[in-house]
């Protein structure tokens, strides 16, 4: 593992399924009665969110708060950064307080980046999302939530997803959680399909490992997952697609979209979701949808990171995981 | 004023000559002069012995496109230190852009800028003034004015935002017919550009970058040169960057229209793949390009479809550098670096030989800006405008030894050829042994 955890594309495949797996041991410790584990007790990580996020903050801070760590938040607005200070300021002050690690969501594409290579501080830098850029722990708990449900909890530890198909369909231009999925996909050996309108595809796509359609229907009969990503209704001003019913209508899942996928193909979606925009409620609460499950899978994810960044070499469940079974 | 004798100097690359200066003027230039001779054929004058041992000897170097950034932005560069600069990277006129604060768009600023520069004395300093009040690409600044005062403005330019209103840019082009003006575009439809942090294309897929089409400079030089031909005037084109955008200057020379158009060292060297850093220093407008137009670019220059190199010599004070990418400064100094990106990627590629750095560095700028006493050929008679190249030279550069007061340069680190070890302006030394007088 490296010292950081920046992009998708930056994890080997034995790095995703040693997280993978590390994961699975986590999302036991959710289902004790005390869910928290010691490992982390004395180290101090940062939340420092310069870009409104309620669900990925809480699940970091659970993973967090799960493993012992001592957890403080940092929200942008109404501190110094909304008077001007500028991030190298910003992350200083932290680290001067004596911080282990830094998680860190930003609206500039490459600001986890710069904040772990511009020599600014030492400490340890979890990307939570940057700009349009990576959101490499959303792109894990989604792999996470993909190998339980195709494989199984038990029978997927150690295993990648190889020959899976997979199948992400909006916004893939100003989409961090495409772009990291696409990578991290391709690593765990499955069979990327991206579908979107040509405007929502960013100049350059055809060079990423997958394939791509502008065609919802044909793709949806060779999916083993199918992921909503969230699309903006704003786009539509900007004429990225004329109207939000034509989106619908011709990349929206509905339930007979749902009917054309596989018997076990599971429906994805990172949250949070516009119901009626890129998916129906139908299919939103039918049980082949994962979002809640891609939620609880998160904090597990999240802290199988955290322990594997900054935990070192100790088991992460102090009990062998054969004693519980 | 004394004489100097440049002996064994190589003008324009070729046979090591002696050259002698007296005064302001180029005395004498043949193989074997000796100092005794010089001093007794001027009378009882000291004669300064330089000796050139193989160096490459120059016209010194016009740049049509520095932003000194005085008045208003004295925090990265005054018009004494980027003069300085200049004189250390061998030039003798710079062209300073109209984007300060206030903005060169009245007689009043571009006369304090010009005035300046010829108190300091390190470089000449030829004011370009905006063609628009403040910028805004909305109404025509009093170009007239500007041309008749002290300054004698001859080329206007919007840079740092393009002049995108096609009626806006047809009228100017065709009112500075009176004064034989020019208009330097920066080529880059707003439109196309919103959000836009480098170039669109592989990179900025990856990175979530917004993307800068190349069509939107393209489809501006296109409006531009068809523009030109309509109303029979003159364009020249800033920083072109990108293969598209040569294969319509070519097309348009072909077709007799007069547009001129200069490359950034630059744009002749990096490409868009630095970007994967976020280091901000490669952050620049127009953007790095691909390596495709990379080698474009130089091919048009060598064959003269590019005229000219100007370096966008833009300086930022560190803390615009020191930051994410999507916060920083567009914009990287370049006139202490041009010369040797030049040499590495024309001359030691065989491109280009010294007279044709000669041309494309100084003969030609200080013809399409109308630099009168700047880029003439090096023989008796002319105006001692010169710089004195160390062609064999390799180092590092080393931005803590600029004489600009910013250091935003992408070179840092890299190896380079060439040194600029001399440069006179108008007989007076303005750097000796790469040291400013």
């Amino acid at each position: 593992m490296q010292r950081h955890l920046i992009s998708a594309a930056d994890l080997t495949r034995d790095d995703a399924v040693l997280i993978l797996d590390t994961a699975e041991e986590m999302a036991r410790v959710a289902d004790r009665p005390i869910k928290k584990l010691p490992t982390l007790r004395g180290r101090t990580i940062v939340n420092l969110f310069f870009e409104d996020s309620t669900r990925t903050r809480i699940s970091f801070e659970a993973a967090e708060k799960r493993l012992s760590a001592d957890v403080i938040n940092f929200s942008a607005k109404g501190s110094s950064v909304s008077k001007g200070e500028s991030l190298k300021d910003t992350a200083q002050t932290l680290e001067a307080m004596g911080v282990d690690a830094v998680v860190i969501r930003h609206g500039a594409s490459g600001a986890p980046y710069r904040l772990a290579n511009s020599g600014w501080i030492d400490a340890a830098v979890v990307n939570a999302g940057d700009g349009t850029h990576q959101h490499p722990t959303q792109a894990l708990l989604d792999a996470f939530t993909m190998r339980r449900r195709l494989i199984g909890p038990d029978a997927g530890l150690g295993q990648d997803l190889e020959g899976k198909r997979i199948t992400l369909v909006g916004d893939v231009l100003h989409s961090r959680v495409a772009r990291s999925n696409v990578d991290l996909l391709h690593t765990l050996g499955a069979e990327v399909t991206l579908v979107a309108p040509p405007t929502l595809l960013p100049v350059g796509v055809e060079t990423w490992p997958c394939e791509v359609s502008y065609d919802l229907d044909s793709t949806l009969p060779k999916s083993d997952a199918v992921m909503m990503l969230r699309v903006q209704r704003e786009r539509m001003n900007a004429a990225f697609f004329p109207t939000e019913r034509e989106y619908s209508r011709r990349y929206g899942l509905d339930g007979d979209r749902m009917a054309r996928m596989p018997e076990h193909a599971i429906v994805m979606h990172p949250g949070p979701m516009v119901r009626g925009m890129e998916i129906t409620a139908e299919v939103a609460d039918s049980d082949r949808c994962t979002v809640v499950e891609q939620v609880a899978n998160g904090v597990s994810v999240r802290m199988a990171v955290l322990y594997l960044l900054l935990g070192g070499n100790e088991p992460a469940v102090t009990h062998p995981r054969t004693e519980e079974k | 004023m004394s004489k100097i004798l440049i002996r064994g100097a190589k003008v324009l690359g070729g046979e090591p000559q002696d050259v002698l200066i007296d005064g302001g003027t180029i005395a004498e230039v043949r193989a074997g002069l000796s100092a005794e001779g010089a001093g007794r054929a001027g009378g009882a004058h000291d004669v300064t012995v330089v000796e050139a041992d193989g160096k490459v000897l120059l016209p010194g170097l016009v740049d049509l496109h520095t932003h000194l950034r005085e008045p208003g932005r004295e925090d990265s560069e005054t018009v004494l230190t980027g003069t300085r600069a200049a004189a250390s990277g061998g030039y003798t006129t710079v062209f300073a852009m109209a984007n300060t604060f206030p903005v060169a768009d009245t007689a009043g600023v571009v006369e304090q800028v010009w005035r300046l520069g010829r108190e300091h004395g390190y470089c000449d300093v030829q004011p370009i003034g905006a063609v628009t009040v403040g910028l805004d690409g909305r109404k025509l600044a009093e170009l007239g004015a500007m041309h008749e005062s002290a300054a004698g403005v001859t080329v206007f330019s919007d840079d740092g935002k393009c002049v995108h209103d096609a009626v806006i840019m047809r009228r100017a082009l065709e009112y500075v017919k009176a004064f034989g003006g020019v208009i330097a575009q920066h080529a880059q439809e707003p439109r196309l550009t919103e959000g836009a942090e480098m170039n669109e294309g592989v990179v900025s897929a990856e990175l979530g970058l917004g993307g800068w089409p190349a069509v939107a400079e393209e489809s501006i030089i296109a409006r531009d040169v068809l523009l030109a031909d309509h109303v029979g005037s003159r364009v020249h084109i800033c920083h072109l960057s990108t293969a598209g955008s040569v294969e319509i200057v070519r097309w348009a020379k072909s077709r007799g229209i007069q547009v001129t158009a200069e490359v950034t060292p630059h744009h002749l060297l990096l490409t868009d793949e630095l970007v994967r850093t976020y280091n901000p220093v490669y952050k620049v407008n127009p953007p790095l390009r691909t390596e495709r137009d990379v080698m474009a670019l130089r091919e048009a220059l060598a064959d003269g479809t590019i005229d000219i190199v100007a370096t966008d010599h833009a300086p930022h004070p560190h803390e615009d550098k020191d930051c994410e990418w999507a916060a920083a400064a567009m914009g990287m100094v370049g006139l202490e670096t041009a010369l040797s990106v030049v040499q590495e990627t024309m001359v030691d590629t065989g491109l280009l030989d010294w007279a044709g750095v000669a041309d494309r560095m100084s003969v030609k700028p200080a013809r399409i800006g109308q630099a009168t006493g700047h880029g003439r050929p090096v023989s008796a008679g002319e105006p001692a405008n010169l710089t004195l190249v160390d062609t064999a030279y390799r180092g590092l550069v080393e931005p803590a030894g600029f004489a600009s007061r910013s250091r935003n340069t992408p070179y840092e680190g890299r190896e380079l050829p060439g040194r600029v070890t001399h440069t006179w302006l108008r007989g007076k030394a303005t750097l000796v042994d790469g040291k400013l007088t």
